[in-house]
């Protein structure tokens, strides 16, 4: 059953959701009678048959006729459903997560289903963010690495329970009764049955407490060709549901009006000419700002327009990047820095090296601008809260949503819905957008559902970027071919404030260093931390995002310095990375690095390695430069991410992180004046289109019997220093800033 | 003020703002929902929609400049161009969040109407008012090779 096939989706055409048929509205709430059922429901891809309870994470079948444990389900009807504990953005775990048990459970693809788990630890903790479980969370690309083997042992002991059921029913030893495909058989007797059939003995059986995990060279699912994503259906016909589309009756809508500089706060507001606008129903203050509800999306906005609120910017943050960026270049010529990772004597090094390179890199910060503009859904009732979001932090967001409502954390259901993209920008510990939502469902007593929508330009202005960041890199090379690094960077702590902060160096802010990623004697990595009031968070690949691209310029810039191929020099500083070797090689081998590349008519090729998330990714650019256009025609990607669960998956993600980083290389920049961002939409906030994305992107995968790694985020950040050394190779300019300007980087490299 | 709309071959009345961009009658007063929003100024393409046959961003549409006019949404696609370029969707997995791709399949199923055979130049000319911030568009094109090859070799 699912809220779709209550009816057919066009059924809700009869009325508004206001005005939603007494008989639907009976209908919804049967279903809704459990929390996790209609979460299930409205859950996108699941269709869990009939409404039989899932006894969420007890660790005990249910006694219906439905074999039910905390990741495995399965229905009379045969269904297998994967509960995924983590939230499917796009990155593709509504896909693995179910290949992990079906693999175990020698299932057929075409019985897998996928539903999200409820907020609930430790079952559905990340055991990536705490072995124990105690936070349940996507996000540092750890969903397939973290559930591995969880889901594994999951697949594994329904496995079992069918078999022993089968056993039992037959007569036969379990040793003999084998499944395959998703029919259990017993060969000599030429019984079979379905897992439908078998599911409701099983159900009853004691769970097995250790259980004999698969051979891998017996997979038949993981890591064998083209697995079909179980969201692309409802994703192709418009019937996956997000947070946007979650319809309640009598919901309202709303938009907040935040201060135009972050730190400010609401000082006074007159709500009388927003509620004179038709359709507003409240406007109502909360401690982001100011929030005006409506009966649709539009009466709200112009609520907001009319809406007028004086601001107390004292506490404001009121500077630009001019104004930061001078500031960052005071503190990089500063002695107050922690130390990220040292080894040897890079001074010294330095000192006798004999060439060097000074260089200031600057990375702007940019939003994440997920496609669907951050919503969430909340009704209130006087013991309880109910949350429908594209939740990335549901334990976060649990408590947070709790903490606006004055409620007990477990009060608070949280419905995980496919979310519109998120690159991060999900994942905070304010639960930014839940809090509000919750907050305006406080304010206005629960009286109605209430969903609130961040407009394009709420998200683009709305703060929790990717950091600020300057990098102040001296690096050389000595007779022998020896490099030394020494690099200052400059950028506000992700983790500050949150508890996950530690006291000394923020390890997102250096991760992916010179260090960690390359055999260096003479290195060392400081970080100084600026004090700044705009609010920064992870954005797909975290620090990787600008430390790599510094890092893998200066070592090709150090590779042309020494008069050496950029391959073959970073292989001669990678003899203790066997794993960025042989990524490394087989890119550019795929790329025919080793055959003559055609210069000439502005063409360039680059080449990038590097590892983040436990997956090593090397990338080859082929550009064309004409004039001061940069063309990316040609990317060959390799990755060794351990094995790869639904290698189509692992494809699209290193297609998706390329072409991701591409926006940032070549466009993407927030920029501040007097502490308001000068950007607000697609207009100026320009990212990758069609016709710009490289005709060729090729993805090859390092063959590996390693535990899976990260996927959706390692992708992105060799692209940028790729493309940025094809560029120097074709036209011979160093980029030190980005976007990319080439006009500009020109006019600096003469200057 | 009463507004009739045809959307999907049925026609309804509704009581809202003339102004009311297309794009929020559609998703807030008829639950049509498959259509999305993602930037409110024509930028992005999610809320592509076609009127009359034509592939139009609904969020810059009023909704009056829509009435008497024959709307069609993701829900109501149903011609042979339209159900190619759905099937070699799932096909390939274009999608990823999958929050851009009614506006692109919309947008495609209007190109292969009017042109059976698109090149990757008529790809890129139909298909760049669409962002897809997961970069699916490697697929979206080989997507729409598929579909119209599949079409071509459908007997009328």
């Amino acid at each position: 059953m699912d809220f779709r096939d209550i009816e057919d989706p066009a059924a809700l055409v009869r009325g508004t959701p206001q005005e939603l048929s007494r008989r639907q509205f009976v209908k919804l709430t049967a279903l809704a009678g459990s929390g996790l059922t209609l979460g299930l429901a409205l859950s996108g891809c699941s269709r869990p048959s009939g409404t039989a309870p899932l006894s969420s994470a007890t660790g005990e079948a249910s006694a219906s006729d439905a074999f039910a444990m905390p990741f495995v389900h399965i229905a009379p009807d045969g269904t297998v459903t994967v509960l995924s504990k983590h939230l499917e953005a796009g990155q593709g775990v509504w896909t693995g997560l179910p290949a992990i048990v079906a693999e175990e459970l020698d299932a057929s693809w075409s019985q897998m289903r996928v539903a999200s788990a409820p907020a609930e630890v430790p079952a559905y903790g990340n055991l990536a963010f705490d072995p124990k479980g105690r936070m349940q969370g996507t996000g540092g690309s750890t969903s397939v690495a973290n559930s591995w083997m969880q889901l594994r042992r999951a697949g594994a002991t329904a496995r079992a329970m069918l078999v022993q059921a089968a056993a039992a029913r037959w007569g036969v030893p379990a040793s003999e009764v084998t499944v395959s495909e998703g029919v259990i058989s017993h060969s000599s007797s030429q019984r079979k049955a379905s897992f439908g059939e078998l599911a409701s003995d099983a159900a009853q059986l004691p769970v097995p407490a250790d259980v004999t995990l698969k051979d891998p060279a017996r997979f038949t699912l993981i890591g064998k060709g083209h697995l079909p994503r179980l969201d692309s259906r409802d994703k192709s016909s418009g019937r996956e549901r997000y947070a946007i589309d979650v319809m309640l009756p009598g919901m309202m809508t709303a938009v907040v009006m935040r201060p135009p500089r972050f730190g400010g706060k609401v000082a006074s507001f007159d709500a009388s000419p927003a509620k004179a606008v038709p359709g507003v129903v409240d406007v109502v203050q909360i401690p982001r700002g100011v929030a005006v509800v409506g009966r649709d999306l539009w009466s709200a906005k112009k609520g907001r327009e009319a809406l007028k609120v004086t601001w107390d910017e004292s506490a404001a943050e009121k500077r630009g990047t001019t104004e930061l960026l001078a500031y960052y270049r005071q503190l990089a010529a500063g002695k107050d820095a922690l130390t990220g990772s040292q080894r040897g004597d890079a001074d010294a090094a330095l000192a006798r090296a004999h060439k060097v390179i000074r260089a200031d890199f600057e990375f702007p910060y940019l939003a994440h601008a997920p496609m669907e503009p951050l919503t969430a859904v909340c009704r209130l009732s006087p013991d309880h809260c109910e949350i429908w979001a594209g939740c990335q932090f549901q334990t976060v967001d649990q408590m947070n949503a709790a903490k606006m409502t004055g409620l007990n954390p477990h009060q608070v259901t949280i419905n995980t819905l496919a979310a519109g993209g998120s690159f991060g920008r999900r994942a905070n510990f304010e639960s930014d957008y839940i809090s509000e939502v919750a907050a305006i469902a406080k304010a206005t007593g629960g009286r109605y559902p209430v969903r609130l929508i961040w407009t394009r330009e709420d998200d683009i202005t709305g703060g929790r970027y990717r950091p600020l960041n300057l990098h102040r890199i001296e690096a050389g090379i000595d007779g022998g071919g020896k490099v030394a690094y020494r690099q200052r960077v400059v950028g506000q702590s992700i983790m500050a404030g949150s508890p996950l902060a530690g006291k000394g160096v923020d390890p997102t802010a250096v991760e992916g260093n010179a260090a960690d990623e390359y055999d260096l004697e003479n290195v060392s990595i400081t970080w100084s931390k600026p004090q700044v009031g705009i609010p920064v968070l992870w954005w797909r690949s975290v620090g990787h995002t600008h430390m790599a691209f510094s890092k893998e310029v200066i070592i090709d810039e150090l590779a042309q310095e020494a008069g050496e191929d950029p391959v073959a020099f970073r292989l001669r500083l990678l003899g203790k990375h066997p794993r960025h070797s042989a990524v490394l090689q087989l890119v550019a081998e795929k790329a025919g690095w080793n055959q003559p590349f055609a210069r000439g008519k502005g063409r360039g090729r680059g080449v990038a390695v590097h590892e983040s998330f436990g997956s090593v990714v090397a990338q080859v650019a082929e550009v064309t430069v004409s004039g001061d256009d940069i063309r990316v025609d040609r990317v060959v990607c390799a990755v060794d991410c351990g094995i790869a669960v639904t290698p189509d998956v692992v494809v699209a993600q290193m297609q998706s992180g390329i072409g991701y980083g591409l926006s940032a290389a070549l466009w993407g920049e927030i920029t501040l004046t007097g502490g308001r961002v000068d950007q607000s939409n697609f207009d100026r906030y320009r990212v990758m289109r069609i016709n710009e994305m490289p005709k060729i992107v090729e993805v090859h995968i390092l063959p590996s019997a390693s535990s899976p790694s990260g996927v959706g985020e390692p992708g992105t950040p060799p692209i940028a220093p790729a493309v940025a050394n094809a560029v120097r190779m074709a036209t011979g300019v160093r980029f030190r800033r980005l976007p990319f300007d080439l006009a500009a980087a020109r006019k600096e490299q003469k200057a | 003020m009463s507004i009739r709309l045809t959307v999907n071959g049925q026609t309804r009345e509704l009581d809202v703002d003339p102004d009311m961009p297309l794009l929020w009658a559609l998703r807030d007063h008829l639950a049509l929902t498959g259509t999305k929003f993602g930037c409110g100024m024509s930028l992005c393409g999610a809320c592509t929609v076609h009127i009359d046959g034509q592939p139009t961003r609904s969020c810059i549409t009023p909704v009056a400049a829509a009435s008497g006019r024959q709307i069609t949404t993701i829900e109501g696609l149903s011609t042979p161009a339209a159900r190619a370029v759905q099937a070699a969707w799932v096909s390939l997995d274009v999608p990823q969040c999958g929050y851009c791709q009614s506006g692109q399949i919309m947008s495609a199923a209007a190109l292969l109407a009017s042109k059976p055979h698109p090149t990757d130049a008529d790809i890129d000319g139909a298909m760049a008012g669409n962002i897809c911030r997961c970069a699916t568009y490697a697929r979206i094109r080989d997507a729409i090779h598929q579909a119209a090859d599949a079409l071509a070799a459908t007997p009328e």
